[in-house]
């Protein structure tokens, strides 16, 4: 049986008042239903009337910032590290 | 004071006091922070409408009596909630089960009760059935993630609806205090909601890949007061700051 | 790249914290920053969700609705900042089964406050009250942290943080206003709490490594000795206020420096319960332990049932 992780999803909200989707966090879910079930209870706990997207964060593609062409491929670049791009030092294992 | 409405209201919160109890215990110990949130969230709406229903049975008995004595300070065979709810967590196949099956009961009862002539009644029935209609999404979801996801997760919701399958049947059952609501359009006829609700669990279910129970036996008792072994332990822990140390405020 | 440039990017990298700009997930950053921002980043999780458990204690048991309801809120709170923090911990490129697998083997850390046991109700309002207030006094300063992530959730957390510190001491002063039995129940929890809330702001600063380091990545603003006094300054006036008794024989108002003189803490307890000898070190960890293993089959089965759907949306689509 393949074990696989919840992926993680991004999540936008508009407010009942807001003009646009803001983001807001991050979270891990099955699926895009589950992502917003949870996105509900974790982000807008009891508030009415809000609008909230979510996405996969390896959907979303970001602009390069801009100190550090060096070290990363231009253009098609993702949010965030990602955990396996990174070999953990021992050190990280020592408090 | 009038005491069938009184009786009536106590036999609505009852379920979402038992229930938000056993929600609560929850706390701290789901399968992910996301679950977890999830769950103490349904527990916090529970709560939030026994208050309401309490704290307008309060005011109904017209004496000094709160919304806490009547939480906290009713003997084991004055609680008035179905067997269903008093069922303990004991895994979360179980509590996803237990969930769907009340919430399906519940949704299509609030729907009802935002008829109810009285109008503080059908005020809570308004507030609750969004909050109800979210839970019964989120453990209907569930039934299905479970349902359909591993083997080992099928066999695990299949034995628990079979197990909670013999309480369902209890939701239907009128007391005399339900019967002299109905009279007054005061109350639900629950009588009236037991056909679409096995279809909807049904349907459900089959939409899980899950084999629908076929027991014909149903356990009853609770809406008389007459509970499970589980109904006195949880009362124990309810209870217990009220009994040690009586008629202080906090 | 040469040890020249390396050089070079350091320079650029902490010129932009000092002209307090953002560090962001993408940005070219030293290990160093990288590695210690997943320290105290994850054990700021870690403590979070650690800090469920003693308050969840009493949730069934809570003497009232409101309290029942009020404390299900916290506890509630206490695992969104967790998520809030866990998530930011992982722009840094280390996944949450990783973060998990660290507290559970206890090589990650954790407030060593959440290793001591809530006993009674008052202890709900001691926690709130001390815990909570000492937390806020170390958060505070943390929204202006330069790495953003880090700083965007913290100024969720500091914001839904004040209903806690209120609610712990509303639910204080009621038991120290009430009878004689309420009142000794509060004095019994703020003595058994108070000297554990003032270790929870770190070791004296002798012994904490990690202070220099982190004052320049705006990590800490000031040091573990000071926050503390500022913490002592401004409970005690708390505690006077509804006639409670700080358990300190030593405690005296000091004109000259504007603060309270304190007694001794005991360093050794506080190492000792840090290393995993504290009185419910074992719980804690066998209830997160227990939780995320029987979870298993949960999150397993959520995984599969997604990937069944995508399946068949495939096959339509085929």
């Amino acid at each position: 049986m393949s074990k696989k992780n919840w992926p993680l999803w991004e999540i936008f909200v508009r407010s009942k008042n807001g003009l646009e989707h803001r983001h807001f966090g991050s979270l891990h879910a099955a699926d895009a239903e589950m992502a917003l079930e949870n996105a509900r209870d974790v982000y807008t706990r009891r508030n009415e009337g809000v609008s909230i997207w979510v996405t996969e964060s390896k959907h979303i593609t970001a602009s390069n910032p801009e100190n550090n062409g060096e070290l990363f491929e231009p253009a098609q670049d993702k949010v965030y590290r990602h955990p396996t791009f990174y070999d953990l030092p021992d050190e990280v294992k020592h408090m | 004071m009038k005491e069938n409405l009184y009786n009536y209201i106590l036999g609505i919160a009852d379920n979402s006091l038992i229930l938000g109890q056993r929600m609560g215990e929850l706390c701290g110990h789901g399968p992910s922070l996301e679950t977890d949130i999830a769950c103490t969230n349904i527990s916090l709406d529970l709560l939030g409408q026994v208050r309401s229903y309490f704290q307008y049975a309060a005011k109904i008995a017209g004496d000094d009596r709160t919304e806490d004595d009547i939480a906290m300070l009713r003997k084991e065979r004055d609680y008035k909630n179905v067997l269903l709810v008093e069922q303990p967590n004991l895994n979360f196949a179980h509590t996803i089960a237990r969930q769907f099956l009340f919430d399906v009961y519940h949704l299509a009862f609030l729907a009802e009760l935002q008829k109810s002539t009285d109008l503080t009644l059908s005020a809570i029935a308004n507030k609750c059935i969004k909050e109800v209609s979210y839970h019964e999404r989120f453990s209907s979801d569930w039934v299905k993630r479970l349902g359909d996801g591993t083997s080992e997760s099928k066999e695990k919701i299949q034995e628990a609806i079979n197990d909670l399958w013999t309480y369902t049947d209890e939701l239907f059952h009128q007391t005399k205090a339900d019967k002299a609501m109905v009279l007054e359009s005061v109350g639900v006829d629950v009588t009236k909601l037991k056909d679409d609700y096995y279809k909807r669990v049904k349907d459900l279910l089959e939409e899980a890949t899950l084999k629908i129970p076929d027991s014909k036996w149903f356990q009853k008792g609770g809406k008389e007061g007459i509970h499970t072994e589980h109904l006195g332990y949880l009362l124990t822990d309810l209870q217990y700051m009220q009994r040690t140390y009586p008629n202080m405020e906090w | 790249m040469s040890k020249e440039q390396i050089k070079n990017l350091e320079t650029q990298f902490e010129a932009r914290i000092s002209r307090d700009e953002k560090i962001e997930p993408k940005d070219w950053m030293p290990e160093k920053y990288r590695k210690t921002h997943i320290r105290q980043m994850s054990q700021h999780a870690h403590s979070e969700i650690v800090g469920m458990l003693p308050e969840s204690n009493w949730i069934t048991r809570a003497p009232s609705l409101r309290r029942k309801v009020a404390l299900l809120a916290k506890v509630q709170d206490e695992a969104g900042h967790g998520l809030y923090l866990y998530s930011a911990t992982e722009t840094l490129g280390i996944s949450r089964e990783e973060l998990y697998n660290q507290l559970h083997t206890g090589t990650a850390k954790y407030s060593s406050i959440f290793n001591y046991p809530t006993v009674t109700w008052a202890d709900m309002g001691a926690i709130g009250w001390l815990v909570d207030g000492a937390a806020i006094i170390n958060q505070v300063p943390l929204c202006n942290t330069s790495y953003g992530p880090y700083a965007r959730a913290m100024v969720r957390v500091c914001k839904e943080e004040s209903f806690h510190q209120r609610q712990g001491y509303e639910i204080m002063m009621k038991l120290a206003n009430g009878t004689m039995e309420q009142k000794d129940l509060a004095q019994d929890a703020l003595n058994r709490w108070w000297w554990p809330s003032l270790m929870m702001l770190g070791p004296t600063d002798a012994e904490s490594i990690h202070t220099e380091q982190s004052m320049k990545w705006k990590l800490k603003r000031k040091s573990n000795d000071d926050l503390r006094q500022q913490f002592i300054d401004q409970t005690v006036p708390q505690a006077e206020l509804i006639g409670l008794k700080i358990p300190d024989p030593d405690l005296k108002w000091n004109d000259e420096r504007g603060s309270y003189d304190y007694g001794k803490i005991n360093w050794d307890e506080f190492w000792q319960v840090v290393k995993g000898h504290g009185p419910c070190n074992k719980e804690r960890m066998r209830a997160r332990v227990g939780a995320w293993e029987e979870g298993e089959w949960v999150r397993d089965a959520a995984m599969a049932y997604a990937e069944k759907k995508q399946e068949r949306k495939e096959k339509q689509v085929v």
